[in-house]
């Protein structure tokens, strides 16, 4: 069996990476609306908890497996102004949909109704967007564009800052930051 | 050092981690969500209006309907939540969230209209930025994308103005 697998194949390993996903998030609680709207004000760190430490571990290991060649980089272009305005619309809608697009989609697995109603909202809006797309591809995915560009890149004109420096970083402040919030206010489960 | 009420956060937040790289050596992509939406919102255009519009577009014509990796992910995604929430008993059929009914009451039909108004903006935004809080938030802000980490930061910025200003017009504040 070679690496990358492609065709069918990969189909069933969509279905079982799918279904993790999907359990990791109900288990997690964030396949429930009151632990994301609660992480918006502050509330529960629930969301941010998760994340960051998907991030690290997941970054760390990435990281690994790109250096020893098992392992290729998606790295979403840098189209700025697209990026800032889509995730300024993006921060709206999830505090109203109390859910992003791929917690919405478990949420409606663990039975919730009005997470379904705005699947139907999500589904809208895609072709909402799609009959935008010719007016946004002129107007607006051709401002600020720096391309594939990573974090580390972005500075290593100024000081070259290794990618592991910039994880170790990141987990020094998530630890920083979540064992302040343990001492204060607690998030209530 | 770690509080044991968080433990199971980090578990599960490593738990991402960990599959994210099964996956990317794996199948060779990213963790997605909106792109298989996209596919979908296709598939709905069709009857409303017609094959051929909705071929001729352009956006449309990069992300064809197909029972492709992206959409059985989704798939996956919804019996995945089921299944855990079926096996640890918390599944439930939820009209209305508790959070919601304290701030605006249990009314269904507000609460269903702002869950399809905040659907349009979330799948319209993250269109827009290229990805959501899976694609950019996670898959992309783990290989320090820039654009993953400005999606994540404005995001987040605008998610808490947004609870901000929605909850000043709660009907019984807090």
């Amino acid at each position: 069996m070679t690496l990358p697998i492609q065709g069918n194949l990969s189909l069933v390993f969509a279905v079982i990476f799918g279904a993790i996903f999907g359990a990791l998030l109900q288990r997690g609680r964030v396949a429930d609306y009151n632990v994301i709207v609660n992480q918006f004000r502050f509330k529960d760190f629930t969301v941010m908890r998760v994340m960051l430490t998907a991030i690290i571990v997941g970054g760390i290991g990435v990281y690994f497996l790109h250096q020893y060649g098992l392992a290729q980089y998606h790295i979403k272009p840098a189209n700025m102004l697209a990026v800032v305005v889509g995730a300024a619309l993006f921060g709206v809608g999830m505090v109203l949909y109390g859910y992003c697009p791929g917690t919405g989609v478990a949420a409606v697995g663990t039975g919730s109704i009005h997470a379904l109603i705005g699947f139907f909202g999500m589904l809208v809006g895609g072709i909402l967007y799609a009959l935008s797309y010719p007016w946004i591809n002129l107007n607006i995915l051709t401002v600020g564009v720096l391309g594939k560009i990573r974090v580390p890149e972005l500075f290593a004109n100024i000081v070259a800052i290794p990618d592991l420096v910039w994880f170790g970083a990141l987990m020094v402040v998530a630890i920083v930051v979540f064992r302040m919030l343990d001492h204060g206010r607690k998030d209530f489960s | 050092m770690i509080n044991s009420k968080f433990k199971r956060s980090y578990l599960v937040g490593a738990g991402i981690g960990i599959l994210s790289w099964v996956v990317f050596v794996v199948v060779n992509a990213p963790l997605g969500i909106t792109t298989a939406l996209s596919e979908a919102s296709g598939a709905v255009a069709v009857p409303l209006m017609g094959a051929d519009a909705v071929a001729a577009n352009p956006y449309w014509a990069k992300t064809i309907p197909a029972w492709d990796y992206g959409t059985l992910f989704l798939v996956g995604t919804f019996l995945g939540a089921l299944f855990a929430s079926v096996s640890d008993k918390t599944f439930r059929w939820e009209l209305v969230p508790v959070t919601w009914r304290e701030r605006f009451g249990g009314r269904v039909g507000p609460r269903f209209l702002t869950a399809f108004i905040g659907g349009v903006f979330a799948m319209f935004g993250a269109r827009l930025a290229g990805g959501c809080t899976s694609g950019h938030g996670i898959s992309g802000s783990l290989q320090l994308a820039v654009s993953s980490w400005t999606f994540f930061i404005v995001m987040f910025l605008s998610g808490v103005l947004t609870a901000r200003i929605f909850s000043t017009r709660s009907v019984n504040k807090s």
